[in-house]
């Protein structure tokens, strides 16, 4: 059946704006990250810069700007709290996903409900006392640890309803037949179930990075020195009450962004699965 | 198997382990100094211990009574209803689109979803760039128009649709996807004999689509609710709160509590918030569960 032409127009000009609007913003933090300091704040639409410039780039490494060039001890903190965050909480949550997955036991209820209401604490309910215990009495304050713990809070719980669902469309027949072969259960978790849930683990564990890479609010409370700063929190240095630094910000957004956006396209399928399946069904 | 059951714990055991000591045990600390006068000037710390009263509900009594929270419990819920609303009415718009057969369809789709592949922090403060009243693109291309444009952050009223405008930006390609993925789904043969039966689209539409969509709508529109309420980020890099803390959702307007050191009534605050969202998922669930059963 064929479509009349004038939907067909219609299909492509409403997509067209919609990605118009999708894109401007992004298309814009770009621009602007190429913009000396006058063009970022000219009162003309340029999308592309008529002096291009890295001086915004090149500000970020540079020990004598404004922010006192500490890129590298960015990045390194993010990489270090994101990639510790994801190895703790998937470690922690595929043994109690398998669990959920595949065996009754007492306590298994409200054991999920535990996981899934988890999912709706405001941030603050856990950072009045976590700031309390890990800042002022465990004195972590400016130490990644501070913010693997903080951030495993979140992380564990998610991993786990994730893995379970994951583990849900797994055929059981293959760890029957292990068993009956005389592998242990956690022989069976080991050798059978985790080969086979390759694609689970490694969605579980890129959303556990990312949501460690992107996280605000924890790293503005528990990071208060620039050099222990992760990427999200450098970018507060560049636009606040005092300063208005767009063409700094923009560069630094630039650079966090990149490996998300990589991330988005390799696993969005598996992503949005694993989201509405894991997340909500009690 | 008879070992089944202490097999299942010896699993649990690392997880039950480290969630009582950073979630369980943290969680009621928190609960615990929402009925104390905890703050900054009274917390324990390495030099002395802490000094903090037991004072009951008096925590409640003065935030739930009050009419600042009742105020901003409004805005709070009209930020979440308005978003979703966008976010699930645009975002079906746009799977629909993409749900037919044409060239460039998945291109569109991949441009479509970049909003939610950008970090929410870089989206805010991005979109408060081009908020800005003097140089913002967004008021430059009003002015092309010959319009004048507000300051968007400030302003009585737009400093409320603002951050409302990112955060659906923001949202739309979640719900999106997930109806996308819904769609193609459903059955092929479904449409098939709809139209032996001679349906209208709009009959295809209401009487295959939408039912067939429930199922993921119902899960998403109620994480969406979930995310929203509790989102941080948008309002605290946008608005700021601003004007004069009146855009500030529960959320933020918390954690302004915490950093002015009212540790107690941030706390209170928290547990507020936790309390309204699990009535309101506990009616939710209970909701559609039954109609389930009805059909």
């Amino acid at each position: 059946m064929k479509q009349p032409l004038w939907e067909r127009i219609a299909t492509h000009a409403v997509l067209l704006v919609a990605s118009a609007i999708a894109l401007f913003p992004l298309i814009w933090v770009v621009s602007a990250s190429f913009k000396n300091q006058f063009d970022v704040l000219s009162t003309e639409i340029e999308i592309i810069p008529s002096e291009p410039t890295l001086e915004n780039y090149e500000a970020l490494f540079n020990p004598a700007s404004a922010t006192g060039g500490y890129f590298w001890n960015w990045f390194g903190n993010s990489v270090f709290i994101a990639v510790m965050t994801t190895i703790l909480s998937v470690f922690l949550a595929a043994t109690a996903g398998y669990a959920l997955s595949r065996y009754r036991f007492r306590g298994k209820r409200p054991t999920t409900s535990f996981f899934l209401v988890s999912q709706m604490f405001p941030a603050v309910i856990l950072l009045v006392p976590l700031f309390q215990l890990l800042g002022i009495q465990l004195r972590l304050l400016n130490t990644p640890w501070a913010l693997i713990l903080a951030y495993a809070t979140t992380a564990v719980p998610f991993c786990v309803l994730m893995l379970r669902s994951y583990f849900d469309t797994l055929p059981i027949e293959l760890e029957e037949a292990a068993r009956i072969d005389g592998l242990g259960p956690l022989g069976t978790f080991w050798k059978i179930v985790v080969p086979l849930s390759t694609p689970g683990i490694a969605v579980t564990a890129f959303y556990a990075f990312i949501t460690a890479w992107n996280e605000f609010l924890f790293a503005l409370v528990f990071l208060t020195q620039p050099e222990s700063f992760t990427l999200p929190i450098g970018v507060r240095l560049f636009v606040n009450q005092f300063t208005q630094n767009w063409g700094g910000t923009m560069a630094l957004s630039v650079i966090v962004t990149i490996p998300v956006m990589l991330f988005f396209y390799v696993a969005q399928r598996y992503l949005i699965s694993g989201l509405s399946t894991g997340g909500v069904k009690g | 198997m008879r070992d089944r059951m202490w097999v299942a714990y010896a699993f649990m055991l690392p997880v039950f382990v480290v969630m009582a000591v950073i979630v369980l045990y943290p969680l009621a600390l928190s609960i615990w100094s929402s009925f104390t006068d905890l703050s900054r000037a009274n917390q324990a710390t390495v030099f002395r211990p802490g000094s903090e009263q037991f004072i009951g509900l008096d925590n409640y009594a003065t935030i739930l009574t009050s009419e600042e929270f009742r105020g901003r419990l409004g805005w709070t819920t009209i930020w979440t209803a308005v978003n979703v609303f966008f976010h699930f009415t645009i975002g079906m718009g746009l799977a629909l689109l993409l749900n037919q057969k044409f060239r460039g369809r998945t291109a569109y789709r991949l441009v479509l979803m970049l909003p939610w592949a950008v970090p929410a922090f870089v989206s805010a403060v991005a979109w408060r760039y081009i908020f800005n009243g003097e140089y913002g693109a967004l008021n430059l291309m009003l002015a092309s128009f010959g319009i004048d444009g507000p300051n968007w952050l400030s302003d009585q009223f737009w400093a409320y649709v603002a951050p409302i405008v990112v955060n659906v930006w923001l949202g739309v390609p979640f719900m999106m996807v997930a109806l996308l993925g819904g769609m193609q789904s459903i059955p092929q043969e479904l449409y098939e004999a709809a139209r032996v039966d001679g349906a209208t689209r709009r009959q295809t539409f209401w009487n295959v689509t939408v039912p067939q969509l429930r199922s993921v709508s119902v899960a998403i529109i109620l994480l969406g609710i979930i995310w929203t309420f509790n989102l941080f980020v948008v309002i605290f890099l946008t608005t700021g709160g601003g004007p004069g803390g009146r855009t500030d959702i529960l959320v933020t307007e918390s954690f302004n509590l915490f950093q002015a050191g009212q540790l107690a009534q941030a706390a209170t605050y928290s547990v507020v918030i936790l309390s309204i969202l699990l009535i309101f998922v506990a009616v939710y669930q209970r909701a559609f569960r039954t109609e389930d059963v009805a059909r």
